[in-house]
C-alpha cells in the first residue's frame, strides 16, 4: 500500500541557505511519525512544504499514491491535513468554541444563515463533543482562551486540528511549554488520535516523548532526512547520534528502502 | 453544566477550573468594561439630577443630548469595528465633510427640495464614504501601511479636497426634506436623527456580536496571523471593515446636513478624536480583539451628558474637556490592568476584584 503522504527530494533555498536539501518524508495512515533534528535542521520548513505553506524549488508530493501539488494551507485542509503550530494560532479573546469553529462557522438555516448569522448552539454542542472525545481538561466554554493555562490552550488547538483533519495532524513542538501533567495529557491525546486512524506527525526535541508515542522516527540534519528508524528498540543515544551526524546514516536506516520503493510505485 | 470529567484526571488539574457556568456568566458581565462605564454614566446622571433636579431630568434635555450625539453614534459604530481589528480611523471627520460636500453638490446639481433630491444626495454621500473607506482599507491591508498613517493622510486629503471643491465656503443648499426631517419628524417619540442613529447602532451591534463578519472582526484583532492560518481572508476583511467605517461617515454626513442645513467644513476637526475617545471609554481595546457597540454608545453619552449638565448647573462648559480627558485615561488604565491580569493568568481579572480582595 502506498504511504498516505510521501515527499521525495524536496529542496528549497532561502538565498544561500539550503533549508531543504533533497528531503524525503513518508507516513502511513494511523501512524505516529516523529520528526526530529537539531535547530535549523529543516523540520519546520519540511512541515510548511508538506502543508502548502511554502513553495518548494524541486521535489514531488504524493498523497494516497497520487502525485499532488499543494499550493495553499486551505488546500491542505481540504485534503484532511491540519497543523498545530507552536504558537497555537488561537485568538486569545475568543472562547474555545469560537476558536474551534473560526473560519468554519456553522451558518444558521435559511435566510438568517445567508445573512451571516451563526448556529451557536450547534457549534457549542459539537465542540463539547469534540472535547469530551479527547478527554480534555477544558472546562469552560465561555471564557476567553487567553485566560486559560498553557495546557488547556494546547488542548484546544489540538482538538481543533483533529476535528477538521481526518487524515493527518502535524504537531509542532506540542509539549515544549508544558508541565509534566499537561505533557502526559498531550501524549495521551496523540495516542487517542492515532487510535482513531488519523496519522500524526510530531515534531519534538524531547527524545523520551518521541520514543514513547511514535511508531517511526525520521531524523533530519542539514535539510535532509538522514535516518528512519522504528521507535521500538531504538535508544536515545542512537537518535542523538543520527541527529548530530555521529552515526552514519546508512547504518541506522533500518527501514527496508527496497520495499518502500516497490510499494510506492 | 458543561463540565466534562474524563477518567484518570489528575486532581491538581481540576483545582484551577472555571466556576460553574451561571456564576461565570455573572462574572463575565461584571467584568465588562462597558458595564463599569455604564455605572459611571449613571453616577453622573444622578449627580446632575441632584444638583439641578427636573431641569436636568427633563425629556427636552435628553432629547437635546441624543440629538447632539446622533452623528457621533453613527461614526462610532464603524470606529468600534475598526478599533476591534486593532486599527484606527482618523479620517472619519474629514470623510464626513467630503461626503457632505459631494452630497450637497449633487443635490445642488439636481435641484429641488423634495425627497427625490435628498435620496440622490444620500446615495452620493454613501458612495463617497465607502470609496474613502475602501481606499483606506486597501492601503492598510494590501500596501501594509500602518492604519494611523493611512487615515492621517486621508484626513488631510479628504478635507483638502472638500475645500478645493467648495473654495472653502460651506454649501447651504440642503433640500428642505432633509432639514425638516431633523426639525419636525419624531418616530415613536424619538427625534428623527437619534432614531436613525439608534437603528444603525442596533444593526451594528447585531452584526458585530451575532454574525460571522463580527466574529472575524474580533479574530483579526485578537490574532491576525492565527486568523490567516484558519483560512480567514484577513486582507479582504480589513478592507470591508474600513469601508464600513467610511459608509458610517457617509451616513453621518447626511445626518449632519439634516442637522445643520449646511456642510460643516470647519466644524469636524475634532470629530475623529471625540469618537475614538468614546469608543475607548466604552471598553473597546485599542490593542484589538475586544469591544462592544453598547460600550461605544455609553462612551458617547458621558461627554454629552457632562456638557449638558455643566450648562444647566452653571459650570463653565470648558470643564467638560477636563472631565472627559480624565475619564478616558482612567478607563484605559482600568482596561490595561485587567488585561495584564488576564495575561498573567491570575484569578484577578478586574479592577473591582483588586478592590474586593483588599477589603
Amino acid at each position: 500500500m502506498a504511504p498516505l503522504l510521501e515527499a521525495r527530494g524536496l529542496s528549497r533555498s532561502f538565498g544561500h541557505v539550503r533549508a531543504l536539501d533533497d528531503a524525503s518524508f513518508d507516513i502511513d495512515a494511523g501512524e505516529v511519525v516523529a520528526l526530529i533534528g537539531d535547530n535549523g535542521a529543516g523540520k519546520s520548513t519540511l512541515v510548511k512544504a508538506l502543508t502548502g505553506n511554502l513553495a518548494v524549488d524541486a521535489g514531488d508530493l504524493y498523497f494516497e499514491g497520487r502525485q499532488v501539488t499543494i499550493t495553499s494551507p486551505h488546500q491542505a485542509s481540504e485534503m484532511g491535513m491540519e497543523v498545530v503550530y507552536q504558537d497555537l494560532a488561537l485568538a486569545p479573546h475568543l472562547n474555545p468554541v469560537q476558536n474551534m469553529f473560526l473560519g468554519r462557522e456553522i451558518p444558521r438555516k435559511g435566510l438568517f444563515g445567508s445573512l451571516g448569522f451563526m448556529d451557536e448552539k450547534q457549534m457549542r454542542a459539537k465542540a463539547e463533543a469534540g472535547f469530551a472525545d479527547l478527554g480534555g481538561t477544558v472546562r469552560s466554554f465561555t471564557s476567553p482562551v487567553g485566560s486559560m493555562s498553557g495546557g488547556q490552550r494546547q488542548q484546544i488547538a489540538i482538538v481543533r486540528a483533529i476535528s477538521w483533519a481526518d487524515k493527518i495532524v502535524f504537531l509542532d513542538e506540542p509539549t515544549a511549554a508544558l508541565g509534566v501533567v499537561q505533557t502526559k495529557n498531550v501524549l495521551d491525546t496523540i495516542k487517542r488520535v492515532r487510535d482513531k486512524g488519523i496519522a500524526v506527525v510530531l515534531i519534538s526535541h524531547s527524545m523520551p516523548h518521541v520514543l514513547e508515542v511514535a511508531d517511526r522516527i525520521q531524523v533530519m540534519r542539514l535539510g535532509t532526512r538522514v535516518a528512519t528508524m522504528p521507535a521500538e528498540g531504538t535508544t536515545v543515544e542512537q537518535l542523538v547520534g543520527a541527529m548530530t551526524g555521529a552515526l552514519d546514516s546508512q547504518t541506522v536506516n533500518r527501514r527496508n528502502s527496497a520495499t518502500l520503493e516497490d510499494s510506492a510505485s | 453544566m458543561s463540565v466534562i470529567t474524563p477518567p484518570g484526571q489528575a486532581p491538581d488539574q481540576q483545582a484551577v477550573l472555571e466556576a460553574p457556568p451561571k456564576q461565570s456568566y455573572v462574572k463575565r458581565i461584571a467584568n465588562m468594561q462597558s458595564v463599569w462605564i455604564l455605572g459611571v454614566l449613571v453616577v453622573i446622571v444622578a449627580a446632575f439630577s441632584l444638583a439641578a433636579g427636573t431641569k436636568f431630568l427633563s425629556t427636552s434635555n435628553f432629547s437635546l443630548i441624543s440629538q447632539n450625539i446622533a452623528v457621533w453614534a453613527v461614526l462610532g459604530v464603524g470606529m468600534t469595528f475598526v478599533i476591534i481589528t486593532s486599527g484606527i480611523d482618523l479620517s472619519i471627520g474629514s470623510v464626513l465633510v467630503f461626503s457632505s460636500v459631494i452630497a450637497a453638490k449633487v443635490m445642488e446639481a439636481v435641484g429641488g427640495n423634495g425627497w427625490s433630491t435628498a435620496a440622490v444626495g444620500i446615495v452620493g454621500a454613501l458612495v463617497s464614504g465607502i470609496a474613502w473607506g475602501t481606499l483606506n482599507g486597501f492601503l492598510i491591508a494590501k500596501a501594509k501601511i500602518p492604519p494611523l498613517i493611512v487615515t492621517l493622510g486621508a484626513l488631510s486629503v479628504a478635507l483638502g479636497l472638500a475645500q478645493v471643491i467648495t473654495g472653502g465656503i460651506d454649501i447651504r443648499s440642503v433640500p428642505e426634506a432633509l432639514t425638516d426631517f431633523n426639525t419636525y419628524i419624531k418616530i415613536v417619540g424619538i427625534p428623527a436623527l437619534p432614531f436613525v442613529a439608534l437603528i444603525v447602532v442596533i444593526i451594528g451591534g447585531i452584526v458585530l456580536h451575532k454574525t460571522r463578519f463580527g466574529r472575524y472582526t474580533y479574530a483579526v484583532g485578537s490574532n491576525e496571523l492565527g486568523a490567516r492560518r484558519v483560512g480567514i481572508n484577513v486582507d479582504r476583511h480589513l478592507i470591508m471593515v474600513y469601508a464600513l467605517s467610511g459608509a458610517c461617515a457617509g451616513l453621518g454626513a447626511v445626518l449632519a446636513l439634516a442637522q445643520f442645513g449646511t456642510t460643516t467644513i470647519a466644524g469636524q476637526s475634532l470629530t475623529n478624536l471625540n469618537v475614538i475617545a468614546a469608543v475607548v471609554i466604552g471598553g473597546t481595546s485599542i490593542f484589538g480583539g475586544e469591544g462592544s457597540i453598547f460600550g461605544t454608545v455609553v462612551g458617547l453619552f458621558i461627554p454629552a451628558v457632562l456638557q449638558a449638565g455643566f450648562v444647566i448647573v452653571g459650570v463653565e462648559a470648558f470643564w467638560q474637556g477636563v472631565a472627559v480627558g480624565s475619564v478616558l485615561v482612567a478607563a484605559v488604565y482600568v482596561d490595561q490592568s485587567r488585561r495584564a491580569a488576564a495575561l498573567r493568568g491570575s484569578s484577578r481579572p478586574s479592577f473591582l476584584a483588586m478592590l474586593r480582595t483588599k477589603k
